[in-house]
């Protein structure tokens, strides 16, 4: 495993000013969305705006002071793209007469409050293996949820939502974090028996039969929730973050094909017995045809929002200057393409990018924390959200098939922004763990200036060998309590 | 478990590649064919999101762009909507359809023309939206109500022209239509209006100026075959056959004049301008199997019959058929068998012949304006053709003058005015009543007016009508208000 940070950088300046520049980023488009589309600033700008700066500090100084050596650059990364999430949908608002920005706005402050609350709370992210199994419980509780009658609600065809006290929430998105809990503490005590080699088929080092058995179990699992729900994304998110963590957990690539195959297998059974999943490779695969085009269920919807990432071009129409309302659902499954129309796509790229800091920040944090239940939380965390960001976008753009995904921290939703709060604050608390200078006690403490200001530690990212000292350490985090 | 780890950190960034790609073909790469779809309504929505320029009438907008809280921005409004329909045309969202000037002048109207890139880059730096530029029309609004208001409610079209120019004063084609029924962003209603006036028998919609079914024109040709003549070596005075009843070569399909009347004084022979007074029907058929197809063909495509011509609208061309036989020519002659003409291509007729022979292209927008209304494009007159020889004009003219003075036409007469003009009568079946016709100038030494009146199948009048009763009061009275200007 990797050597300790010799000398971290806390990198609470650069989060402070990063932060400022999210908040402006957020504040900013929300100006030009009411300047671009009505003509004038909001009257509660200045209020909103300074709110919103405010609220930003706060939990800026929260995981500074909580978590001290946590990743700089997620938290601002994920702010900006929810501060342009609520001015898109306030743009879609005043375009389509409907009020979601404000509970958007009070659900990422809610959001906020939960991740400070993560990190702070949790202050050690190894508290969780103790959860392993009941994470497993309330993971697949969370799952079956909607399946109860009467708690459940099929929206747009989908079983994947409950309804409680008038609030509807999507308990997948809670059960993908929960699950993510159950397979890392589950994938490093069982990582040696998965990675123990079995009969060997095409060159492929096939794993023992019996180690195989949970890929299937799990593989099985993502099918019947697709079945009983009819929600191929988050089947192909659970699958994609199982297979990803069992991958780091064996360094076995065996798994990532044979899981592939299984993926590939099991979306051509759905091609073939489900009406609903084909009719989603027949408008992925002609969606301009006239007739599709016209059909019920048919490609009306992506053919339209691909118009309007077109008329956007490369610099967009500007916001509040674009039509993205024509598109069905534009506030959330196509978002991407109201940020297309109206931003560019240099405005796509950008969060694209902002996607991906996130996510190799993520990795990062996972390669350079100590503990196996650490590297694996991480890395499947992050995973997910580069599995769901490509699901969703590739969906849209037409370079996969659509699946009914939204687009993490941007997207109007509630539930989805609350759980994705949750993850960035589980990856604060895993990076800060990444990041914190280890100090042997053997050693005096050095004195705070060697470390600080220093920059980043050198990456050293070359591939070492299982029997480094470093995986001595992690077979010690195994036996924490 | 460093190794797999940065695996799935390279698998993200070519996952995160393959979505730049994608999105680059989407927003780069297929972009201007995704715009040019149909089905993309946003290219309509653009057009209307921006302030599109006025249509203008003597210095009055008729047709103007207000401001309103929608996917739109604007909607298309027009101001006396039926008296100009036929001119300024409809710019509907509903269906994506536009008509007109709206659709001929789009480019300027609509702010996308070469000639507005200057006020464009201005704009840009200002700050302001784009704006479309401002269409004046070359009508004159009394002209335009005077033509309605003789038309009366009843089918048919009215056109005049400024001879000496080819500027349209007025064009008028009734019924009419509210463009601001179609120009409605309520999707369901103008859809329901589409469907009433496309289901209206009265065919509202149509253009019958310049491109509606064309019209058997009756006597009013006979000018076209006159002036033949008369640059063919006949003078107005010689005697000329004019029989009571002429058999052509070939058939059994006697010929005679309107009534049955004898032309002239019975004896047979006339003169061409007894014949062009009475609207005898004999000596044009006898005539025009004497000059032959070709000559008289010719003369009509020098009056434009069967020419391209854009006004901007396309104008149906008018048709001078191929006579399969000397009965067929000389049916012809006079305005029957298959020719057919629009109210246009008859007021273009009277207008050569005021205008000394030359035709000057007519044209309805006389200048493109910037949104700031300064002037992009001025319209200057433009000769289409030599119709005729000046001496053949002026003795058709004399002619015309006598139609009005003595003939037929007197119901045209204009105190202290001298009116040339022709009278026509077109015959459709027995069961169809005639459309009845007139086309003239004045004053006849100094043509300020020229101008073609048709009222389909007699109007009010039915089956007792005739181009002197019904059409050449409505030819003075729209005269008279272009003159008193």
């Amino acid at each position: 495993m990797t050597a300790a940070p010799r000398a971290a950088s806390p990198g609470r300046l650069p989060e402070f000013l990063l932060t400022v520049i999210a908040v402006l980023i957020g504040v900013g488009a929300y100006a030009l969305v009411n300047l671009g589309a009505e003509g004038s600033l909001p009257g509660n700008f200045v209020i909103i705006s300074a709110g919103a700066l405010g609220v930003a500090l706060t939990a800026h100084l929260l995981i500074r002071w909580a978590a001290p050596y946590a990743d700089p650059v997620i938290l601002p990364s994920a702010l900006a793209l929810n501060g342009l999430g609520i001015a898109v949908i306030d743009r879609l608002d005043i375009a389509k007469n409907t009020s979601h920005a404000s509970s958007q706005a009070v659900f990422t402050l809610l959001g906020l409050t939960v991740a400070v609350l993560t990190v702070v709370v949790l202050r050690d992210h190894r508290i969780l293996r103790r959860f392993t199994y009941t994470s497993l419980v309330i993971g697949a509780l969370l799952l079956l949820l909607p399946l109860i009658p009467g708690l459940g609600r099929e929206i747009y065809g989908a079983r994947i939502w409950i309804n409680i006290a008038g609030f509807s929430f999507q308990p997948a998105e809670l059960a993908k974090i929960f699950l993510a809990v159950f397979f890392a503490g589950y994938l490093v005590v069982n990582r040696d028996n998965l990675a123990l080699a079995g009969p060997k088929f095409l060159r492929l080092q096939l794993p023992q039969l019996r180690h195989l058995a949970p890929i299937l179990l799990a593989w099985a699992v993502c099918i019947a929730v697709l079945i009983f729900q009819k929600d191929l994304g988050t089947s192909i998110l659970f699958f994609g973050l199982f297979v990803s963590m069992l991958y780091v957990a064996t360094d076995r690539l065996s798994w990532m094909i044979i899981g592939g195959l299984l993926a590939l297998g099991g979306g051509f059974v759905a091609f073939q017995a489900f009406p609903h999943v084909t009719a989603r490779f027949t408008v992925w695969l002609n969606a301009m045809d006239p007739d599709v085009y016209n059909a019920p269920f048919g490609s009306y919807q992506v053919v339209q929002s691909n118009f309007g990432m077109a008329s956007g071009g490369l610099f967009g129409a500007g916001l509040g200057q674009g039509y993205p309302g024509i598109v069905p659902q534009a506030n959330s499954d196509f978002i991407i393409s109201s940020i297309g129309e109206e931003l560019g796509m240099i405005g796509v790229f950008a969060v694209l990018s902002l996607y991906l800091v996130i996510v190799v920040r993520g990795l990062r944090s996972a390669a350079y924390v100590r503990d196996g239940f650490g590297k694996l939380l991480a890395s499947g965390l992050s995973f997910v959200i580069a599995l769901q960001v490509f699901v969703v976008v590739g969906g849209v753009t037409r370079l996969i098939p659509l699946t009914g995904l939204t687009l993490p921290l941007v997207a109007l939703g509630g539930s989805s922004l609350l759980c994705n709060w949750i993850v960035i604050g589980l990856l604060l608390r895993v990076s800060n763990a990444a990041r914190e200078p280890q100090i042997r006690s053997s050693e005096p403490l050095p004195p705070a200036w060697e470390y600080d200001g220093g920059g980043e530690p050198p990456h050293d990212l070359t591939p070492r060998s299982p029997s480094s000292p470093a995986d001595r350490q992690e077979t010690q985090a195994v036996q924490l309590p | 478990m460093n190794q797999p780890i940065r695996r799935i950190a390279t698998l993200t960034c070519l996952m995160f590649l393959a979505l730049l790609v994608s999105v680059t073909m989407i927003q780069f790469v297929r972009a201007p064919e995704l715009n040019a779809d149909a089905r993309n309504s946003r290219t309509i929505y653009e057009e209307y999101g921006r302030e599109r320029g006025p249509i203008i009438v003597a210095d009055q907008p008729v047709v103007t762009s207000e401001p309103v809280d929608n996917l739109y921005n604007f909607l298309r409004t027009y101001q006396q909507g039926e008296l100009y329909a036929h001119s300024t045309g409809y710019f509907s969202v509903a269906f994506n359809s536009i008509t007109g000037v709206e659709r001929y002048e789009n480019s300027v109207l609509g702010g996308s023309s070469q000639s507005l890139a200057l006020q464009r880059l201005k704009d840009l730096i200002t700050g302001n939206a784009q704006r479309g530029g401002g269409v004046e029309l070359t009508l004159d609004p009394d002209v335009q109500q005077a033509a309605v208001d003789a038309l009366n409610g009843q089918r048919g079209s009215i056109v005049v022209l400024e001879p000496d120019t080819g500027r349209i004063l007025a064009m008028v084609s009734i019924p009419s239509y509210d463009p601001n029924l179609l120009a409605t962003h309520d999707a369901e209603a103008a859809r329901a209006n589409y469907d009433a006036l496309v289901a209206d028998e009265t065919q509202p919609l149509i253009n019958r100026a310049i491109g509606g079914d064309l019209y058997a024109p009756g006597s009013v040709f006979k000018v076209v075959t006159a002036t033949a003549m008369l640059e063919n070596g006949y003078q107005p005075n010689d005697l000329i056959d004019a029989p009571t009843e002429y058999t052509p070569p070939g058939t059994t399909h006697a010929i005679n004049n309107p009534g049955e009347l004898a032309c002239g004084d019975g004896s047979g022979q006339a003169t061409l301008l007894q014949s062009l007074r009475q609207s005898c029907n004999t000596p044009f058929a006898i005539a025009a199997v004497d000059l032959g197809e070709d000559t008289v063909r010719e003369q009509a495509e020098a009056f434009g019959f069967g020419q391209s011509l854009s006004i901007p609208m396309t104008v149906t061309p008018s048709q001078f058929p191929d006579t399969a036989t000397q009965a067929e020519l000389a049916q012809s002659a006079f305005g029957q068998f298959d020719v057919r003409v629009t109210p246009m291509q008859m007021a273009m007729v009277a207008s050569a012949i005021a205008n000394d022979g030359s035709l000057m292209k007519p044209y309805l927008v006389d200048r493109t304006l910037s949104a700031d209304l300064g002037v992009l494009s001025v319209t200057n007159p433009e000769e289409y053709s030599v119709a005729m020889s000046e001496n053949t004009a002026q003795l058709m003219t004399d002619m015309m003058v006598d139609v009005v003075a003595n003939g037929t036409g007197y119901r045209a007469q204009i105190q202290g005015v001298e009116v040339a003009g022709k009278t026509g009568t077109a015959e459709i079946s027995t069961t169809i009543p005639p459309h009845a016709w007139f086309i003239g100038f004045a004053p006849a030494d100094n043509p300020e007016v020229a101008i073609a009146v048709v009222v389909e199948n007699g109007g009010y009048q039915g089956f007792g009508t005739d181009g002197g009763s019904l059409a050449a009061p409505m030819a003075q009275s729209v005269m008279l208000a272009a003159l008193s200007d």
